[in-house]
């Protein structure tokens, strides 16, 4: 498991792709030879870690620029700098509730999605566990679980709407289905796949089953289950923008729809460059969490 | 009584597998005396496993019975601790939490948090592990994982002591070492032990008898070979004894000529 989260596993196709290896001659190679070709491979792999993205990133804006000369009422990509830079040099001002920085379009996206996906997370781990653990509720959820999980969470927006008579809760709603089902899918499954030799140490020790889900199956889900809460947290980032829209109020995904009805296209740019940083910045959180949390497991 | 602390009556074993139906085990009958040390020894996919996880409660057979002092083995307990192939220490606990894991559940009930901590400490001290008290098993070789398992196991005073293969992942040194220190851990506790193992030399050092199994499916015992050799026994020693070459030999014989390898297991 451990291998699969380390991402330099990409060093050796580094050393496939250099040009500077020439088999035929390379027998004959004296030793100081060697190590310039580890030097020649060093300077590649920092070129792909730092030029080759920054390359994509220039490539991007040309492409943007390119579009803009055509095509007058999309910003220039320094117009929109420009902007970006007046917007986030205040990004927490209140000028009236439709009339907020980015700032605190932001926060409040954030914690509708907090509160949804906490929410998602005190019933979806439990009801996983459960499903995980005992056959016969297994049985019992995994048709509604596969009947609803593809269903899009917006579609449960106006339940929400009628249930609660207010947006907020609504989103929040939308916010709760979509986070749920890779909680309880993913949380089922570690558990499923607890390791036979620690089920069989269970059962010799003869452990209570609060001993056995405090000290094996939880341990040893662990992973799993924060795979479930990284891919929730995903969704959920995804889904609130497309909520607020429907829902209004503040919000990064009304402010853009917003400012959709202002025109205000570099704002829309400045909004989808926001949204991307946050939500990549929250899948790395939870990458984090889940490396710490990632035990060897047993092998001879 | 004695001489039948486990007594194996008539027991059979099928799988029901998705492949089909499996014979594994048939018609085992094996009396283990109290203090006795008795190795399970055969070609891989005889069942010496199945016949120990039998012993250990593990897997219930499919006829027969199986009884230890005089009760049935319903099911796994403390009181017939194993040591496993793959040492299946928890990877989250400490040396010590792993140990004190099964003290806790064993003397939890009558004894105090001290004394549950003097059994965990005594169990590591036995296996001569202090130092390595608070590491994870990550963090310590193969041949000390499998010492932590074995302290884990002796730390609940079992009747009957079960290892599967206990040093079969570990290298030719350590396993002699890990032997040595079994030999002299087992003549202090006067343990019943039962293992698995497809070493011939393990199998003549460590026991008291070797039942020697036939090739499956539907294996059974072939043989049982009485080990008389005094103890302690010094394994430089015997490497001269005529005595335990004659052993030796008695197992290679069952091993190689009556029960080849079957050629589909190699």
């Amino acid at each position: 498991m451990n291998a699969m989260l380390k991402p330099d596993s990409a060093e050796p196709v580094v050393a496939a792709l250099t040009p500077e290896a020439k088999p035929a001659r390379r027998p004959r190679r004296p030793l100081a030879a060697n190590s310039t070709a580890r030097a020649r491979a060093q300077v590649s792999a920092t070129a792909l870690k730092i030029i080759a993205p920054l390359m994509g990133a220039a490539l991007l804006v040309l492409v943007w620029q390119i579009i803009t000369v055509k095509n007058s009422s999309f910003p220039t990509p320094a117009a929109t700098l420009e902007e970006a830079v007046k917007l986030f040099s205040d990004p927490f001002y209140r000028n009236s509730p439709n009339d907020q920085g980015i700032g605190w379009n932001l926060l409040a996206s954030l914690q509708r999605v907090g509160v949804g996906f906490g929410l998602a997370a005190l019933v979806g781990i439990p009801l996983g566990f459960l499903i995980g653990r005992v056959q016969f509720v297994s049985a019992m959820f995994s048709p509604i679980i596969s009947l609803l999980k593809p269903v899009s969470p917006l579609a449960w927006l106006p339940i929400g709407l009628l249930v609660f008579k207010s947006a907020n809760p609504a989103a929040i709603w939308s916010i709760f289905i979509c986070s749920i089902w890779p909680m309880i899918i993913n949380t089922a499954i570690g558990v499923q796949r607890v390791p036979q030799d620690y089920m069989n140490v269970a059962r010799v020790l003869n452990l209570s089953e609060w001993k056995i889900l405090t000290k094996i199956l939880l341990p040893s889900a662990l992973p799993f289950v924060l795979t479930g809460v990284r891919l929730s947290i995903g969704t959920a980032w995804l889904v609130i923008v497309a909520a607020e829209m429907l829902t209004g109020g503040v919000g990064i995904g009304f402010w853009v729809w917003d400012e959709w009805n202002n025109l205000n296209v570099p704002h829309i740019i400045i909004a989808i460059g926001a949204i991307g940083l946050v939500g990549l910045l929250l899948e790395q959180a939870l990458v984090a969490l889940a490396r710490a949390f990632t035990y060897e497991q047993v092998s001879n | 009584m004695e001489d039948k602390f486990i007594d194996i009556e008539g027991v059979e074993m099928v799988f029901h597998t998705k492949k089909g139906v499996f014979h594994a085990l048939r018609e085992i009958d094996l009396k283990v005396a109290k203090g006795e040390f008795i190795t399970l020894i055969g070609h891989s996919g005889c069942g010496k496993s199945t016949l120990l996880n039998l012993i250990a409660g593990l897997l219930k057979p499919t006829d027969g019975v199986l009884l230890c002092a005089n009760r049935e083995i319903a099911g796994p307990s403390p009181e017939r601790s194993v040591v496993f192939q793959n040492h299946s220490l928890l990877p989250w606990l400490t040396c010590y939490e792993n140990i004190y894991l099964g003290v806790e559940r064993v003397f939890g009930a009558a004894e105090t948090k001290a004394q549950l901590k003097e059994r965990t400490l005594a169990a590591l001290a036995l296996v001569g592990l202090t130092a390595a008290e608070a590491k994870r098993p990550h963090e310590i070789s193969g041949g000390m994982k499998q010492r932590v398992g074995i302290a884990r196991a002796l730390a609940m005073e079992p009747k009957v002591l079960l290892m599967d293969e206990p040093f079969g992942a570990l290298d030719a040194l350590t396993r002699a070492h890990l032997q040595d220190e079994l030999l002299k851990i087992v003549a202090a506790t006067k343990s019943t032990v039962v293992m698995v193992t497809h070493d011939v030399d393990e199998a003549v050092l460590l026991s008291d008898r070797i039942v020697m199994m036939t090739n499956g499916p539907a294996a059974t015992i072939g043989e049982i070979v009485e080990v008389q050799l005094e103890r302690p026994r010094d394994r430089v020693a015997l490497a001269s004894d005529a005595r335990y070459m004659e052993y030796r030999t008695a197992v290679l014989e069952f091993l190689y000529r009556k029960q080849a390898h079957p050629a589909k297991a190699a």
